[in-house]
């Protein structure tokens, strides 16, 4: 894919999005500057440490953060829709039907004490007009289409009831049960063991081939989104830090970040002792003094240019783009 | 489902025959002489010596356990000397009248409550929710009785609001049929829709005042359960389906909220069923705690008991129903032990 | 105390100026205890019928009672019996219950199943009801009052001393203290009790506010306290029946003194639990 191509207009576009906390121990900038384009149909991955921001973003896409979260410059559009400005009734109307999101832990993310057939159910009556006669089949439809075995009894069943990976297809289930163009998964296999964790990625990557559905993987597994993902975004400390289609980012990445990323994830070549692990910690993003590249601390390219210079932008239409004043 | 319930009942049990060796012990614990309370102040030895015998105060204590639990089991809780009356039969008689205060009392704490800890949680920080803990804190340190007296001063004496506080029900009314002893329930399958009126009027103050001391430990708790459910992931995973706040709010939060609330209601009910005497002595309400009361005022040491083993079994029977309520709303009940 | 924990206590009392009210208004109270009979106007026991149930007045600033008696002096000296009452039942418990509680915890076993049985006996009455059975099969007195408080409180310090100590012995540190040669009571005595102090300290003055209004409750119905006795429940009973005719202030003053003393600890106790740790407000 060539960059910087003026394609068809995208999906979701984020554009100089900053946000902020207020918290009891002061203000955390959570994000700064963030650009991102989703286009129709493909999978980008979203990776970085704990901390880099990468939920914070996702939750902003559907408006669901906390009341204590304050959105201090740029867009979000989704389908032509402005996100921040919407009111919360055409919030709760694209969220569930336009854009679904699955969130890690699939056991706590379900209701405890309702049957997951509802659960679907409570999705269903909401954003589709099946009729009350309807509601079981396409709730039972919803579950084998998630391959979740014997759907008519496990129906029925409670959460606690199932395993975390059988959980999880619930959990997609309920996402795709009104068909949504786009699909957010916040780290939907953390937890999981590794067979599960293939199943469900794999699952996902079908259902939105099948369906031409857009979907960000949110993840801190480098591996993993190289497996599955046509582009990567990385994220450091509230920032995007690099993007790029993936094998353009593993064989040539530009952000020192990436590349230490690349370093010390594990592969069937490599043996624990060979992993090299970056330097230091995220900023203590409540700093009122933080400097233009949130790395610069743990960065062995740093310049004087890096605290001097603003970081470049990465246009939100960009195929790849770098932030980085000394790029590799 | 049946074999948790069995599981409580069971669990019971113990407090049962805990319950009855205290009853008892408190039956014997009487400094001096036992069979001189029970025979009563005015008593020659004769007659003492003839209640001795009687009670078999004179046997063994395993003996007299043996006999207390005999008695037990057919009823026997002993005459009151003050009428001459089977303890049982005067408690029998007075205890609707207790029970329909005390479930008035119930409903209104929890009609006030609930919402109120609903309200505070869902608005956390602002003004509703310090007024709502500052409420509570002010609810736990009302003393049941003051609160009565005062709710009577001033809707009844300064505000001709309400009737004068005495008794069930106005003296130009009289009871309606007896089938549950409750008279608003009673009334109403007689379809006496005044006698109705006339009994719920004098209920209001008696009721308000029994419900005030324990709307405070509902409200917490609703409120520190509804918190607690309203950050939890799922409400998360509903919010992002795009289910509809009030959906989100009652069937999700709510329903998961409210099962904390029920165990709470085991300390409600203990704190109801103690402040029962105190509300009774304040508006004359013939229920069992103005029955104890007078006891207490002439020395009648069976009806005190009676009073007691009542409450006690009362309250067994109670935290059982609220057990067996609680598996039968909370389906994880039993996977968790 | 370090610097910090002095630090965090003027944070807490700045943050929340109504538990520095609770602390001022706590030191008021003991101080009319420990110095009532002195500071009192009139002797609360001597009645005057001449002057029987005057409105308050700027002679009698709280009124006077049915038998003329200062109703402002018997309040006063009043603090003093209720506070003993409650001080002595409340310590009691806690003594008992943390040990209790403590050997149940460190033991487990026989000794846990026993002291588990008694605490669910003693919470298996209604607790106001239980303390009526006690002090009417003791006897009235005021000792009797204090016995049968102190026995409902058991359960809860039973508990809290036994959560605890199970907590530290699965920490680890009994276990080393135990190698280290330090006998059984030892261990527990030196290293667990002082460690389980801070949540009971919240406990305790929870418990002093609703071991006051025991007390009021049991006078109020005719147990224990006796006339001429001044205590704050015993004079609510006493002005019930004045109030239905007009006669407030018999009733009220003793009702809002005793409220005040009740909304004094609980505000204490929780001002006590956001000094220990803001986690656990309700």
């Amino acid at each position: 894919m060539s960059s910087e191509a003026a394609g068809p207009s995208p999906l979701l576009e984020v554009m100089d999005l900053s946000l902020e906390f207020r918290t009891r121990s002061g203000t955390v900038h959570a994000l700064q500057g963030v650009n991102l384009a989703v286009q129709k149909g493909e999978t980008v991955g979203i990776v970085g440490e704990s901390g880099s921001g990468k939920s914070v973003l996702s939750f902003a896409i559907l408006r669901i953060l906390d009341a204590a979260a304050r959105v201090t410059s740029g867009a979000i559009e989704f389908a032509g829709m402005d996100m921040l400005a919407a009111s919360e009734r055409s919030l709760e109307e694209v969220r569930g039907r336009e854009i679904s999101m699955i969130f890690q832990n699939p056991r706590t993310a379900l209701n405890p004490i309702r049957r997951i057939g509802r659960q679907i159910e409570d999705v269903l009556s909401m954003h589709s007009s099946t009729l009350r006669a309807d509601m079981k089949a396409k709730a039972i439809e919803a579950l084998a289409r998630v391959r979740i075995p014997d759907p008519e009894r496990r129906y029925a069943a409670y959460p606690f009831e199932l395993s975390g990976g059988q959980c999880q297809r619930v959990m997609i289930a309920l996402a795709l049960a009104c068909n949504p163009q786009l699909l957010i998964a916040d780290e939907p296999t953390t937890g999981l063991d590794v067979t599960t964790q293939a199943a469900i990625l794999s699952l996902i990557s079908e259902l939105a081939a099948e369906r031409k559905m857009a979907t960000i993987l949110i993840t801190h597994d480098l591996a993993l989104a190289s497996e599955y993902c046509d582009r990567i975004v990385v994220m450091h400390a509230g920032h995007v830090v690099e993007l790029a289609p993936t094998s353009q980012l593993f064989s040539r990445p530009r952000h020192p970040y990436t590349a230490r990323l690349i370093a010390s994830t594990p592969g069937p070549a490599q043996g624990i002792a060979t992993l090299a692990s970056i330097p230091g910690n995220l900023p203590d993003l409540r700093r009122a003094d933080l400097p233009n590249c949130r790395f610069h601390a743990r960065c062995e390219r740093a310049q004087d240019a890096c605290t001097a210079l603003a970081l470049p932008n990465i246009p939100v239409d960009a195929q790849s783009g770098v932030r980085c004043v000394n790029p590799l | 489902m049946t074999g948790m319930i069995l599981k409580r009942l069971l669990g019971a049990l113990p407090n049962i025959v805990g319950v009855v060796i205290v009853t008892f012990i408190l039956t014997r614990a009487l400094p001096g002489d036992p069979a001189a309370y029970f025979a009563g102040p005015a008593a020659t030895t004769e007659a003492i010596e003839q209640v001795r015998a009687s009670l078999g105060l004179d046997k063994t204590m395993a003996h007299q356990f043996v006999l207390y639990l005999k008695d037990l089991a057919r009823g026997n809780l002993g005459n009151s000397l003050t009428t001459g009356q089977p303890v049982v039969t005067e408690i029998r008689q007075r205890l609707p009248a207790s029970l329909e205060l005390t479930l008035c009392g119930l409903l209104i704490a929890v009609v006030v409550a609930v919402p109120l800890g609903v309200l505070a949680a869902t608005r956390p920080g602002t003004w509703v929710d310090h007024l709502c803990r500052l409420l509570a804190t002010a609810g736990v340190s009302l003393p049941t009785f003051f609160t009565g007296l005062l709710l009577a001063y001033v809707f009844y004496f300064l505000l001709g609001l309400a009737p004068s506080p005495l008794g069930r029900i106005d003296v130009s009314f009289s009871p309606p049929p007896a089938v549950t002893g409750l008279y608003l329930v009673d009334s109403l399958l007689a379809r006496d829709l005044e006698s109705f009126w006339a009994s719920a009027k004098q209920l209001v103050l008696p009721a308000l005042t029994m419900g005030l001391f324990v709307m405070a430990p509902l409200m917490r708790m609703t409120r520190a359960s509804m918190l607690g459910v309203l950050s939890s992931e799922f409400i998360r995973t509903a919010r992002a389906s795009g289910l509809p706040r009030s959906q989100v709010l009652y069937a999700y939060a709510f329903r998961n909220a409210l099962l904390p609330v029920v165990t709470t209601l085991g300390m409600v009910f203990s704190f109801l069923l103690g402040s029962n005497v105190l509300v009774e002595k304040v508006f004359a309400w013939p229920g069992i705690g103005s029955y104890v009361i007078e006891a207490l005022v002439s020395s009648d040491y069976a009806p005190v008991q009676g009073f007691v083993l009542t409450m006690a079994l009362l309250y067994v029977a109670l935290n059982l129903a609220i057990d067996v309520l609680y598996v039968l709303i909370d389906p994880r009940v039993g996977i968790e032990g | 105390m370090s610097a910090a924990t002095l630090k965090h206590i003027r944070y807490v009392a700045t943050e929340n100026p109504v538990t520095l009210v609770a602390f001022l208004l706590f030191s008021g109270f003991v101080l009319l205890a420990l110095f009532g009979p002195w500071i009192a106007p009139y002797d609360p026991l001597a009645s005057d019928s001449g002057a029987a149930l005057k409105a308050p007045s700027a002679a009698h600033w709280f009124g006077t009672d049915s038998l003329g008696r200062d109703i402002l002096s018997r309040i006063i000296v009043a603090a003093r019996l209720d506070f003993g009452i409650a001080v002595s039942a409340v310590a009691a418990s806690f003594v008992i219950g943390a040990a209790l509680g403590s050997l149940a915890g460190f033991y487990g076993g026989w000794a846990d199943r026993i002291i588990g049985r008694i605490a669910d006996t003693i919470m298996a009455f209604p607790l106001f009801v239980l303390a009526m059975g006690i002090v009417a099969a003791l006897g009235n007195t005021v000792a009797n009052i204090v016995i049968a408080t102190a026995i409902i409180n058991l359960p809860f310090y039973i508990r809290v001393a036994r959560a605890e100590v199970n907590v530290r012995r699965a920490a680890g540190y009994v276990e080393a203290a135990r190698l280290a040669g330090n006998t059984d009571l030892r261990v527990l005595a030196m290293h667990v009790f002082p460690n389980i102090l801070p949540p009971i300290m919240v406990q305790i003055s929870l418990n002093m506010g609703w071991a006051i209004l025991n007390a009021a409750g049991l006078s109020f119905i005719g147990l224990g306290v006796r006339p001429p006795q001044a205590e704050w429940g015993i004079m609510v009973a006493e002005g019930a029946t004045y109030i239905i005719s007009g006669e407030w202030w018999v009733a009220l003053f003793p009702g809002a003194v005793l409220m005040l003393a009740v909304f004094t600890f609980n505000l204490l106790g929780d001002g006590l639990r956001d000094i220990m740790d803001p986690r656990m407000r309700t």
